[in-house]
């Protein structure tokens, strides 16, 4: 029981700590909850920054701490288990951390709540729920934390549950990410039917099986299909799951909504971990989605279309979080089509110093928003850097992380900057290394998106703490920096925003620029004791490319990033009443990316409102016209003797019923008493 | 020394001899009866799930055959006899059914105030006969449980039912009523040419029925069996009778009655019926499709909460059917399981609606809302049933909504394809009633006052709670033990593939 005792503290203490907390909430007080909650998470984010160094950098071989059998069924099997390699670790870390100081974080930003045990035991167990996700050794552990997120998400969204908006917005979210799971149940049953497993780990395990496949060894597809078409439609249904949790285009439209939760919860949640799951699930299926190509451009598109659309909508909210929700879906789409074009490595990079980033900007909007007592909406905000410096100072460092702010070439052909930047440009020289239609249609995207994203980042900024203030005089005059409870945990995030990527360039993008020189040789013979371990696929070709990329493919997005923000500055702090103009002017574009491509109405006008009137429909006229119409009540009223003759017994059905019955019985043994070979005979003679 | 002891007649008559005790020995003044029977009842059913778990420490895994047999020669003549004993998939309805009674007579509690003497009665033998259903293993003696279940059940929604309970009985009795005589027909006409009631030999093998006279036994089971599961279209009794059953009633229902059907399914039609079975599947399955995303539509138009749970049965019974027939291991065995999670939550969800139902006395979903405020703690049960309810992993209700439908992507990809649509649909309604109920701004006055969960009721959902994340977390306890009798009630199925197969590979 006490084998690999750490590993398991790792992802049962927050579950303890949720249960602890949630029922017993009473004898341990606020402040118990608190303390139980915070330093459990702690603990467990140090002992995760252990198995990381174990497993990444002194590369200790990948293991399973095995628990017990979940459930099985003839070939079928799945259990409890948890799989420990250096993509997990990478994300054990990621979640712990966050999650960390979210929970501390929380304990002044909810101080005024009355449900704070709720809260932190949701927090909690939404940590328990994350752990299991990316610990897990089989396609069903996924499964169960993808959905735990899920109901962990749908409560948190929803804890504010006395206003109507929060409600609505937890039930979208849980829903819409149920579409994307239908898919990937669907996926999971043909992962298994294809490789015979839906375990990871072992020879037999999907992975290894998957990576064994090759032009020569192909495996028998399903259903008289060839192996090429059932792969390519098992991952594209796997990734329907990923579009709904990672909220990409199409599926996107639960996140921005999601806003209406604690911003803790958007921070930790909808920023930093639950949401980057679906890319994770690309990652951990690496060798599967490398034979299913069509599926690969798809992500690469979608993700394309994703970073640049959320982009534009992000550019009209006037929504603090609403702008960075939307930056987060349009990261989101950076992530997956680094994945659609194989560099597994930079999507989950970027997905690291995202995490750092992101945390961080949401919870300086949360202090923000605590300052201005729950104002969310920009345009009643402005002025305000002087009264809240330690936010204000916060909110640059994420947004120079996000903007992907450094100079190429600098100390090294890696360069120098913000966290953002090395992610985000291994990720755009990936696309443009990939030589594809696909690739370049998403290089191009993403440039564009890099010059939004300046631009969105700069506005949000101006117009929160830059210019004339907006708010009223009384909310200006109270404004005030957080306390420390709050600010204090924020400076891990904001060395995470500021020296995250620096740091682990040489680990995540090994064989990059370093290495590259040193063991462009010798891949084959270190490929054992690699940062990765095989725990991703590595594409050597792409990286082969990505080093011979032109100079110019690392200087544009600086370029795009810098005139994004300098663009931002000219319009919100030199000349504020351009941007009115411009949007008077090209309204009906203003209104479509304000109005979010109207997605929201399209939906509710081509599923929401037609089944409402459909279920109505079907109960009333299917079941009650039809049905019922034909079927008893039509036997009733056929005859006028038998309505009469069942109206005029209406105790005594029963004993009728028990009539029937006993005659039956009568009739068998009188049949049989009377030694009758008719029926026998009769029957017989359908033999 | 359990050998030696007619167990399986104990359970079955033990009951019996309780709500006889009643009848003859509860004497005083209203109040006294009543409290008397109550007691009595509580104490008997609690005795009889206690000895019932025996069945479950001492049931041996690996034999795939019946156990705790027991046969009493009835008309030997005609070779009908009292035979009764389980195999690992009757086993556990019996403990389904024996979990449920003393929960339904203490949501009872308080809740039923007229006759309640009778009504402790009747559901002491309905126990009995319930037992006796899954036990029995001979068609006449299982005819008359199957059949005479449903008098304890009419009488319960008939005396304590709501307003429009006799047409509701009405309505079940018409369909129960065709069902029940074409079973007739078809259990005389095995009788007849098997010349044997004993369905231990009869399930053994070949019948020698050719395949046309196959379908039209299989037919006519089909009929009763679909009725009672209940299947699209027949389905629309069930809505009318759990609006007007008394909250037992629905427990009982829901929980326990519905799975009689597909118990009938696995006992007489696909051992003794295998071809017609193999050549029905199809059908079937499009009428469990129809089922899991028609009734899930409708549930959405609810506006009363018993129906909207009545409706999401027809949907959850859908993947029972849907599993049946895919007649592979992963289909079979999650439909057990999906059976028994359905017969917790099921009966969970009909007593978290009794629970504010004894309060307001309103069903209607329209006059609740934000009772999380005056209610945490029913709040939180009904979340965890809610969830359960919509197969969230580590409840019950995940592992077999989710082995059933693997089981039939595994058969027809496409059936499983349009089946998973479920997933989606069945969470749309369930957050849709916890929103309007629970969640939202508490309004209304009277739902201020409102009193959180009793000790008595805590006591009810406590088992119920721990059962459906255990059956989620570690279900193989369970899997375990129906696995060998399903595995031997699909060779027929498993023959049937390799043959296709062999003779596939030699063209």
């Amino acid at each position: 029981m006490f084998d690999f005792a750490i590993e398991k503290a790792i992802v049962f203490l927050p579950l303890l700590a949720a249960i602890l907390t949630g029922f017993a909430d009473k004898r341990l007080g606020d402040r118990g909850a608190q303390i139980l909650t915070s330093g459990v998470m702690v603990l467990s984010a140090l002992l995760s920054v252990w198995v990381f160094v174990q497993v990444g950098l002194n590369h200790k071989e990948a293991y399973v701490v095995p628990l017990f059998t979940w459930f099985a069924s003839g070939d079928f099997a799945t259990a409890w288990a948890l799989r420990i390699d250096t993509l997990t670790a990478v994300m054990l870390v990621v979640v712990t951390v966050v999650s960390s100081i979210v929970h501390i974080y929380s304990a002044g930003y909810m101080s005024e709540d009355k449900s704070i045990p709720r809260f932190q035991a949701y927090l909690s167990l939404f940590t328990f729920a994350m752990l299991m996700l990316v610990t897990a050794d089989n396609l069903i552990q996924l499964f169960f934390g993808w959905e735990g997120v899920g109901l962990s998400s749908y409560l948190l969204i929803g804890f504010w549950y006395h206003k109507p908006s929060a409600n609505a917005a937890a039930m979208k979210a849980f829903i819409v990410n149920r579409v994307g799971d239908f898919g990937f149940a669907l996926g999971i049953f043909g992962a298994f039917m294809l490789t015979g497993s839906v375990a990871f780990s072992g020879a037999d395990g999907v992975l290894e099986v998957a990576s064994h496949v090759d032009a020569d060894h192909l495996l028998p597809g399903l259903f008289g299909f060839s192996f090429q078409t059932s792969v390519n439609v098992i991952c594209f249904l796997l990734f329907m799951g990923a579009m709904g949790k990672s909220a990409q285009f199409l599926l996107h439209t639960w996140l921005p909504d999601a806003m209406e939760g604690p911003t803790p919860v958007s921070a930790l949640i909808h920023a930093a971990t639950m949401v980057t799951a679906g890319v994770f699930m690309v990652a951990r299926l690496s060798p599967l989605f490398e034979l299913a190509p069509l599926v690969l451009d798809f992500v690469t598109v979608i993700g394309a279309i994703t970073a640049i659309f959320a982009a534009t909508v992000g550019l009209t909210q006037f929504d603090i979080k609403r702008v960075i929700a939307y930056s987060t879906c349009s990261q989101l789409g950076y992530m997956f089509f680094a994945a659609g074009v194989g560099a597994y490595d930079a999507a989950i990079f970027h997905l690291m110093t995202h995490a750092f980033f992101k945390a961080l900007l949401f919870l300086g909007a949360g202090s923000v928003i605590h300052a201005m007592h729950h104002e969310q909406d920009m345009r009643k905000m402005g002025g305000i850097w002087r009264k809240v410096p330690v936010t204000y100072a916060y909110m640059w460092i994420g947004s120079l992380a996000l903007a992907g702010i450094g100079i190429p070439f600098l100390f090294g052909p890696a360069g120098f900057g913000f966290a953002g930047f090395y992610s985000k440009d291994a990720i755009l020289e990936a696309a443009h290394a990939a030589h594809s239609l696909v690739g370049n249609f998403a290089f191009w995207a993403g440039i564009t998106a890099a010059f939004l994203t300046a631009f969105y980042s700069g506005r949000l900024l101006f117009l929160t703490f830059h210019g004339p203030t907006r708010a009223d005089q009384h909310t200006f005059d109270h404004a005030h920096e957080s306390p420390l409870v709050m600010i204090g945990p924020l400076v891990i995030l904001a060395i995470g925003a500021l020296l995250a990527g620096g740091v682990a360039y040489p680990w995540f993008m090994e064989g990059g620029h370093h290495a590259y020189e040193a063991g462009k040789h010798a891949k084959e013979a270190t490929d054992g004791a690699t940062f990765w371990a095989g725990s991703v696929v590595k594409d050597h070709d792409l990286i082969d490319k990505m080093h011979k990329s032109a100079a110019w493919v690392k200087v544009l997005p600086l370029v795009m990033a810098v005139s994004g923000l300098g663009l931002s500055a000219l319009f919100y702090l030199v000349m504020p009443d351009v941007p009115k103009r411009i949007a008077s002017t090209f309204s009906w574009v203003d209104t479509f990316f304000r109005r979010k491509w109207f997605f929201d109405e399209l939906y509710d006008f081509i599923f929401v409102r037609p089944i409402q009137s459909f279920g109505r429909f079907l109960w009333k006229v299917g079941d009650g016209g039809i049905i019922d119409r034909f079927g008893p009540n039509g036997v009733a009223s056929a005859s006028q003797l038998l309505a009469r003759f069942f109206s005029s017994m209406q105790t005594g059905y029963i004993y009728h019923y028990g009539f029937v019955m006993v005659a039956g019985l009568v009739a068998i043994i009188t049949l049989f008493l009377l030694g009758s070979g008719f029926f026998g005979q009769l029957l017989g003679g359908g033999n | 020394m359990m050998e030696n002891l007619p167990f399986l007649s104990i359970l079955i008559a033990l009951p019996l001899i309780g709500a006889l005790a009643i009848l003859l020995l509860a004497r005083g003044d209203d109040e006294t009866v009543a409290r008397n029977a109550k007691q009595v009842a509580l104490a008997n059913s609690v005795v009889v799930f206690l000895l019932s778990l025996l069945l479950w420490t001492g049931f041996d895994r690996q034999d795939p055959g019946f156990q705790f047999t027991e046969e009493y020669t009835w008309l030997a003549q005609y070779n009908i006899a009292y035979r009764v004993g389980v195999d690992g998939i009757s086993v556990l309805f019996v403990l389904l059914s024996t979990l449920l009674t003393p929960l339904c007579i203490l949501s009872a509690w308080s809740a039923v105030k007229t006759r309640v003497k009778e009504y402790m009665v009747a559901f002491l033998v309905l126990e009995a006969l319930m037992i006796g259903t899954f036990v029995a293993l001979d068609l006449v003696l299982f005819y008359v449980f199957f059949e005479a279940v449903l008098i304890p059940m009419f009488l319960i929604i008939g005396v304590w039912g709501g307003p429009r309970r006799v047409y509701s009985a009405f309505k079940f009795f018409l369909y129960t009523l065709v069902g029940s005589v074409l079973m007739l027909v078809a259990i005389m006409t095995l009788l007849f040419t098997q010349g044997t009631a004993d369905i231990t030999v009869l399930i053994e093998g070949d019948l020698g029925f050719a395949l046309n006279l196959q379908i039209w036994l299989w037919l006519a089971f089909f009929a009763s069996f679909a009725v009672k599961m209940p299947m699209w279209p027949v389905h629309t009794w069930l809505p009318d009778a759990h609006v007007e059953a008394p909250t037992a009633g629905s427990v009982i229902l829901a929980g326990v009655l519905l799975k009689m059907g597909g118990y009938g399914f696995l006992r007489f039609s696909l051992p003794m019926l295998p071809e017609a079975s193999e050549a029905m599947s199809l059908f079937v399955q499009i009428l469990s499709i129809i089922a899991i995303v028609y009734t899930s539509i409708v549930a959405l138009a609810q506006e009363d909460m018993k129906k909207l749970i009545a409706y999401s049965s027809v949907a959850h019974m859908g993947y029972v059917t849907l599993g049946i027939f895919s007649l592979n291991g992963l289909g079979v065995n999650g439909a057990i399981f999906q059976m028994l999670s359905h017969g917790v939550i099921s009966a969970a969800l009909f007593l978290i609606v009794g629970v504010v139902y004894d309060r307001l006395h309103t069903r209607m979903i329209s006059r609740y809302g934000g009772i999380v405020e005056t209610m945490p703690r029913y709040a939180i049960v009904f979340m965890a049933f809610m969830m359960a309810s919509v197969g969230l992993p580590g409840t019950a209700g995940f592992v077999g909504e989710f082995m059933t439908l693997f089981g039939a992507f595994q058969d027809r990809m496409w059936i499983g394809t349009l089946a998973a649509s479920g997933i989606v649909l069945g969470a749309t309604y369930m957050l849709l009633l916890y929103r309007r109920v629970v969640f939202g701004k508490l309004e209304k006055d009277d739902l201020r006052a409102l009193l959180d969960m009793t000790p008595r009721e805590i006591i009810i959902f406590a088992p119920l709670v721990i059962l459906v994340i255990w059956m989620g977390v570690w279900p193989m306890p369970f899997l375990d033990i129906m696995a060998s009798s399903v595995d031997a009630l699909l060779v027929p199925f498993v023959e049937a593939d390799a043959a296709g197969a062999a003779v596939a590979a030699s063209q």
